[in-house]
């Protein structure tokens, strides 16, 4: 499963940001619905948040720098995030997770040079007790081992 | 007759084939023709046999696991005919692993269908609103500290006491919020009782509400829990038809609702401050406390800020009475804390039980162990920022002043399980890197600190001059923790000064081509 999204649009960027303005404490929620919508939160869109929400470019820049979910620029078309928190290092993570680098060709925080695949780590899916965990475009996956490592790595590369 | 089959539709369920079970569950039906119904559940929290699927009989719910695709067809056959079959676990609440635990807060979770209202009610559910509309905010006041509950986040502030002060408070505008920002590596908890039983938290946040005189609540859950967010939407959306949020909420003339926040990614945010901080739509930087959040929390407006947990057993007290929950626990650690197994475990999952049970117990006889088979030589208790533990220490009760009183802390109650070939080193090294990605930044000692012990740590594992090194760690760890701002700096040290103390054998000197030219 590939997400799909919209082209960076400015009229469809404000109808999103529009919608969510009048919320209290709104600008994260904003910045997931522009994330939602294009995949990244698109440069453009800084002024036009700090504008409906009458605070300066530089606060929102902030905000949005601050929080490691939010992107610059499109990730990949597959992303695979792996878990790297104590109980998946305590199951053999470190060494998928160097597996999965090697196989890919990119360390941990990278994409791949043709934009196939983002290969990010995460801290804690949630999935402590079937570990180790990776998540592949918003799927869960337990109990990782060799194998499944590379069938999901095979599975991004596609 | 049509079978009724349970199956979970949590996320660690999930992550290894529940869905794909279901699926297979729905073709064999219909290929043999046996009408069948499939509820999806909360897990039961025995982790290791999920999927773990169940059928209701006239003797009770009979369950199988771990499940694959492949074993459905002989599962159909065994559970349309009774008949033996090798995944076959018997009355799930007979089940040994389950029988023992006490399920105070996780009572109905892993049983009941959490996307139903009708479901949750039929199970107990409101009953602890219901009493609490009847007694007012004083009587409730006095159940909540009678009950000695105190912060499941970790901190253990007595919950009572919290309350007290935002009702006290005068403002036009108080609030609700609930810390779901789970991001302790092994636990999971909270995304349980989210996902298996969503009813129980808007129960628990209501009654507050109406105790403090709150009419608004939030949810701030971590972007890392997708299927916790859906339920939470969805069982928030069901309480509103069902008039338990909203204007009148049970009857009453009494208004409270609520809504989900999602996280973006910032551990910190599990902190107070910071969360409250991200709820207003700004960086996750740490408050200087005082002021507390009771008087001045989110939109400096009086607000109870509790940990998911802590909410999830309001209704247990109210429902039941003070005393019937105070009846569990040892010493100042009252009632029942729901303990998560993980890590390199046999038998990993969710064990709510009184305090007191000890360490050794949870790991060696609850938790049967490593996966591995080999033995255990570590046990990080409480998160990243939780101490390590050698099973030297396995006596000690899961209380939170016996942990205090060990350099260690219950944290969350996540308890993640190592083997012997552990390198703790590397399990210090990662304190301190992960201290120094996550910082907010706003104090200097876990900003800076932390990059410092990182690099402190690289130079005693690559053998330069190591006793000095190791002193200067220790000294890093007593400057970030009496003066960091908030837990992430200042509980920081614990996991590596315990990796220091208890395992000081992998920190000895290797020979250095330095030292030999001395």
């Amino acid at each position: 499963m590939t997400a799909l999204y919209e082209p960076w649009n400015e009229t469809r960027g404000a109808e999103i940001i529009a919608e969510h303005a009048s919320q209290e404490g709104t600008t994260l929620v904003i910045l997931h619905a522009l994330q939602e919508a294009f995949g990244y939160v698109p440069e453009a869109a800084i002024p036009m948040v700090a504008q409906a929400l009458n605070l300066s470019r530089a606060e929102v820049h902030g905000v949005f720098t601050f929080y490691h979910d939010f992107r610059h620029k499109p990730a990949g078309r597959h992303v695979l995030k792996l878990c790297r928190a104590e109980a998946c290092q305590a199951a053999g993570g470190d060494a998928l997770a160097a597996r999965a680098e090697a196989k890919l060709g990119v360390s941990l925080g990278n994409t791949t040079a043709d934009d196939r695949v983002t290969l990010e780590p995460i801290y804690c899916l949630g999935l402590c007790a079937t570990a180790p965990s990776a998540m592949l475009d918003g799927r869960l996956i337990g109990r990782l081992d060799e194998t499944r490592i590379d069938a999901l790595v095979a599975e991004a590369q596609r | 007759m049509t079978m009724r089959i349970f199956i979970p539709r949590d996320a660690a369920a999930v992550a290894v084939g529940a869905d794909e079970v279901a699926t297979a569950f729905e073709q064999v039906a219909a290929i043999r023709g046996v009408p069948v119904e499939i509820v999806r559940t909360g897990s039961r929290g025995l982790c290791w046999l999920e999927p773990m699927v169940e059928v209701a009989t006239p003797a009770g719910r009979i369950a199988y696991g771990p499940v694959s695709v492949e074993d459905v067809a002989s599962v159909v056959e065994s559970m349309a005919s009774n008949g033996p079959h090798a995944l076959r676990l018997g009355v799930a609440d007979e089940i040994p692993w389950l029988k023992r635990q006490t399920r105070l807060t996780f009572a109905r979770c892993g049983v009941i269908d959490p996307r139903s209202l009708d479901d949750y009610r039929a199970h107990g559910g409101y009953k602890g609103l219901e009493r609490a509309l009847s007694l007012g905010s004083d009587a409730i006041l006095n159940e909540v500290t009678a009950s000695g509950l105190r912060g499941r986040g970790g901190a253990g502030f007595p919950t009572g006491i919290k309350w007290k002060t935002v009702a006290q408070a005068k403002a036009d505008r108080k609030f609700i919020v609930c810390n779901a920002d789970e991001g302790d590596s092994g636990t999971f908890a909270d995304r349980m009782i989210m996902e298996g039983d969503p009813f129980l938290v808007i129960e628990g946040m209501t009654i507050a509400g109406i105790t403090v005189g709150a009419t608004k609540g939030y949810i701030y859950i971590r972007s890392e829990y997708p299927h916790a967010v859906e339920a939470m939407i969805a069982a928030i959306a069901a309480a509103r038809r069902g008039g338990y949020l909203g204007d009148k909420i049970g009857g009453s003339t009494t208004g409270f609702d609520m809504e989900v926040r999602v996280g973006a990614g910032a551990y910190v945010c599990g902190e107070e401050t910071s969360l409250l901080e991200s709820l207003e739509g700004r960086r996750g930087i740490v408050r200087a406390k005082p002021p507390l959040p009771a008087h001045h929390g989110l939109f400096g407006k009086p607000t109870v800020i509790n940990n998911v947990l802590s909410f999830a057993a309001i209704p247990f007290i109210l429902a039941e009475g003070a005393k019937a929950y105070a009846d569990f626990g040892m010493g100042r650690s009252r009632g029942t804390m729901p303990i998560q197994l993980a890590g390199n475990i046999r038998q990993g999952g969710l064990f709510e039980t009184a305090f007191g049970v000890t360490l050794g117990e949870l790991v060696d006889d609850i938790g049967g162990g490593t996966l591995t088979g080999r033995p255990v030589r570590a046990v990080q208790v409480g998160g990243p920022l939780g101490a390590y533990f050698p099973r030297a220490l396995f006596d000690t009760p899961f209380d939170y002043e016996a942990f205090a009183a060990r350099d260690g802390l219950i944290g969350h109650g996540g308890i993640v399980v190592f083997d012997d070939s552990v390198d703790m080193r590397k399990q210090a090294r990662f304190a301190m890197e992960f201290c120094a990605i996550e910082s907010c930044g706003k104090c200097t000692p876990c900003r800076i600190g932390s990059t410092r012990g990182v690099e402190t740590i690289e130079k005693i594992i690559r053998g330069e001059r190591v006793h000095e090194n190791l002193a200067l760690v220790e000294d890093l760890c007593n400057t970030m923790k009496f003066g960091s701002l908030c837990a992430l700096g200042g509980f920081t040290p614990y996991p590596v000064l315990s990796a220091l103390k208890h395992f000081r054998e992998d920190f000895a000197p290797a020979p250095t081509t330095l030292q030999a030219a001395e």
